[in-house]
């Protein structure tokens, strides 16, 4: 029986069938802790009062179960809630262990509210009052939401105002300085040409000066709600109105008023920017900033890695030295990142950055343009990184092309290079959108080479903006893995961030899936066009 | 004695006849193996000449010296002369890609680009600079006619090539070659890797095409031989036993060899 059973392969089938489900489970397990304590974070959680007595004396807490712990001391069972009770700027800390025993009474107060301010975290306690337009409304959550909405608004524009309008303005008189320091160095500056300079110095300062007296206005108008808050222990909270990111009464959510939360936080989570050190807010930037570099890596190592792999394999003798040449390739493959980040950073950025400054950009000595890391010297990083299994993979699809095609071309009077422009690199495109699928895999994934040649924890512009020319390459830019290690062990508060973690994590391994997505979609379209010949 | 007497034979016949390619002592080595051994021989204008022999003969490496496919075997080296057209092929200096462009050719397995019947077929005329639209309509369709395929073909002249039929697909090849108007169609087994009828289609097509190319075909079939070509020529480890026409390679043959392969003795 045994002996049939083996020869007949079954424990072959078995054995691979085993392997393939370990690794799915491994891989939906993964995705599925991420997912679960990544998206979990954005749900509005119960608010709970604790009344706790420790020694003599009783104390009542105030906040959500963050975690629980159970453990085993001394034979005797141990409970413990990790308690996110926030007002930071009252108790110092976010979070509070609780030992399970210690708790003489659990309740829910229907009257609480969180409020998410721009400083100190969460606030968890109740309303006293709120001051709109100098009229005092004792514990009216409408007139809260009132004012918070009002007070968004306002946000919104100063925002708007201060990071587009004189963001632009001060990106103009940097450029105008340059253009006098380039002018002065050419000894081309002329007294017309610095009274020219001066208007236009003027003509912006002038622009300025509005823009900040708009501001002014609006600090003012930010500035005149305010609402007071008491904690759980009777301290007394003021906050003005533009200190008030969202307000809200978890205990008395319903299921749709909770998903609707659910779903804004996750829409601000994608679509803003990171407060208070990363720990908080959105991560766009750094969503920005990796599919924009992960693009831009793309278009460098795509026609690097075809023309290489092209000469390798249709010009290049083979012999001793194509094979060593070979070798070397697949060898660079596993070459450890970092080392890649050393060279970039001494290759790309001090030695081919430092020498586009001197030669080209004179003007901004003593600071650096190019001669510091940033996104295009990232890009050339990964591209180079990412360079190998493009051109192994060109390759397999060049030797996979059939000798009878290419005959076949040839026969017509085709050159050599009319084969291969109008026939056979075509058909091996497949093969290089494989390759590129391969390297986009792993150049969205890596961190370490990114914190030497550009990836920086707050970038303060994006590298896609509205002043000419739009693309900065030069900038520093933000970057989801990098954003994970910083938030989960950079932060001043890891604790509060650990969730964060989890779902960055789970933004980042989804962007890397779209962008295998859409070129395994462009594959696939390439692949029906040119189907090859044995079929 | 009889072979000095076969050959006076043959060139008496071919000087009625326009030549159009001239082998003169043409030797052709795979690094150390020789696999051609001082070939001369006559191929006349607008007849069909068949090479026909054992497999590794040299019949397919003889046809392929005649546009140079030689050239993309590394190891392969030549020496003597063909004259096409009173031009020496072989010298340096010749463009080779002109040189193809007037002796096309066929393959045994059918080749077609995985483009659209269309541009299959336009291929060869876009590589001369010919993209006007107009032009490569009338070519599309003369050269489709040319190899019979235009009543099968007409509805799906955009579909992609590699959804015809075998024998569809050879007929293709052999309108995308004539469609550059080459004046030689070397067509190298162009029917052993088809079914009956395709085979019967193309002989009867080869029938129609040499009003018009001088053609020569390498097959391993002797009824083939025996039905579509004017002039035969049957070749053994490298050498030129026999060149003569059809009916006498077939009914008398002068070489024992010759005799011995067609009557089956091997082979």
């Amino acid at each position: 029986m045994s002996k049939k059973f083996f020869n007949s392969g079954q424990h072959w089938v078995w054995l691979n069938a085993g392997a393939i489900s370990i690794s799915i489970i491994m891989v939906v397990g993964l995705l599925g802790l991420i997912a679960v304590r990544g998206l979990s974070h954005f749900w509005p959680a119960e608010v709970k009062t604790f009344v706790v007595t420790e020694g003599d004396s009783v104390a009542l807490v105030m906040g959500e179960i963050h975690s629980t712990e159970d453990d085993v001391q001394a034979g005797v069972e141990r409970k413990q809630y990790l308690i996110k009770m926030g007002n930071r700027d009252v108790y110092g800390l976010d979070f509070k262990w609780l030992d399970a025993k210690n708790i003489e009474a659990t309740s829910v107060d229907e009257n609480v509210i969180v409020v998410e301010r721009r400083e100190w975290g969460n606030l968890y306690g109740y309303l006293d009052n709120v001051v709109k337009d100098g009229v005092v409304h004792e514990g009216d959550p409408q007139a809260l939401e009132d004012i918070v909405e009002r007070a968004n608004d306002l946000h919104q524009q100063i925002r708007e105002i201060e990071k587009e309008e004189i963001g632009s303005i001060n990106y103009e008189l940097e450029q105008l300085r340059l253009e006098q320091r380039r002018l002065e160095l050419d000894n081309e500056l002329t007294n017309e040409a610095l009274a020219e300079l001066e208007q236009q110095r003027a003509t912006l300062e002038q622009q300025f000066l509005e823009y900040q007296q708009e501001l002014q206005v609006l600090y003012k108008e930010i500035k005149r709600d305010s609402a007071q808050f008491s904690t759980i222990g009777g301290e007394k909270i003021t906050l003005t109105a533009g200190n008030i990111v969202r307000a809200f009464q978890p205990n008395q959510m319903g299921f749709g008023a909770k998903l609707g939360h659910y779903f804004s936080k996750i829409g601000e989570f994608i679509f803003d920017e990171p407060r208070e050190a990363n720990t908080e807010g959105g991560v766009f930037p750094a969503i920005f900033g990796t599919v924009l570099m992960v693009l831009l890596m793309s278009i460098i190592v795509t026609p690097l890695g075809v023309i290489a792999a092209v000469y390798m394999r249709e010009y290049a003798k083979q012999g001793p030295v194509t094979r060593t040449i070979r070798i070397a390739v697949n060898n660079l493959a596993g070459v450890p990142s970092i080392v890649y980040g050393v060279f970039g950073l001494g290759f790309f950025v001090y030695f081919l950055g430092g020498s586009i400054d001197e030669l080209f950009y004179p003007e901004v000595s003593p600071a650096p343009m190019f001669g510091t890391p940033g996104l295009i010297w990232a890009s050339l990083t990964l591209a180079l990184l990412t360079l190998p299994v493009v051109i192994v993979s060109t390759e397999e699809g060049l030797a996979r092309i059939p000798k009878s095609i290419r005959e076949g071309s040839l026969a017509l009077g085709a050159t050599k290079f009319e084969t291969l422009r109008k026939t056979v690199l075509p058909m091996a495109s497949p093969a290089m959108m494989t390759g590129l699928i391969l390297a986009v895999a792993r150049a969205a994934g890596e961190v370490a080479p990114l914190m030497l040649v550009g990836v920086v924890k707050l970038a303060p512009t994006l590298p896609l903006d509205g002043n000419a020319p739009f693309l900065h390459l030069e900038r520093k830019f933000m970057h989801l893995g990098f954003h994970i290690y910083d938030v989960g062990f950079q932060s001043p508060n890891v604790e509060a961030a650990r969730p964060l973690v989890y779902a960055t994590a789970l933004l980042l391994v989804l962007i890397i899936i779209l962008l295998n997505i859409a070129a395994i979609k462009i594959r696939n379209n390439l692949r029906e066009k040119y189907k090859s010949l044995e079929q | 004695m009889t072979q000095v007497l076969a050959e006076k034979t043959i060139e008496q016949r071919l000087a009625d006849e326009k030549i159009s390619i001239e082998v003169e002592k043409l030797n052709l080595f795979y690094g150390q193996k020789q696999a051609l051994h001082d070939i001369d021989m006559k191929i006349p204008e607008k007849k069909v000449t068949a090479f026909i022999g054992p497999s590794g003969c040299g019949k397919s490496t003889l046809l392929r010296c005649f546009n140079r496919m030689n050239d993309l075997v590394d190891i392969a080296r030549v020496s003597g002369k063909i004259n096409i057209h009173g031009n020496n092929i072989n010298q340096p200096g010749v463009d080779v890609a002109e040189l193809r462009r007037n002796v096309g050719m066929v393959f045994q397995k059918p080749n077609p680009f995985p483009k659209s019947i269309y541009e299959n077929i336009a291929y060869g005329l876009r590589l001369q600079g010919i993209n006007k639209r107009r032009v490569l309509d009338e070519v599309v369709e003369w050269a489709l006619k040319g190899a019979a395929l235009w009543d099968e073909v007409k509805d799906r002249l955009h579909e992609n090539a590699l959804g015809m039929s075998g024998g569809q697909q050879q007929r293709l090849c052999i309108a995308r070659a004539i469609a550059v108007q080459p004046e030689v169609l070397l067509l190298d087994e162009p029917a052993s890797a088809l079914d009956p009828i395709s085979t019967l289609k193309i002989e009867e097509l080869i029938h129609e095409l040499k009003n018009d190319y001088t053609i020569v075909i390498v097959t391993h079939n002797m009824q083939q031989a025996a039905r579509v070509s004017d002039y035969t020529a049957f070749m053994y480890m490298g050498d030129m036993v026999e060149f003569d026409q059809t009916d006498t390679i077939f009914t008398n043959p002068s070489q024992k060899k010759t005799e011995d392969y067609i009557t089956g003795r091997y082979g």
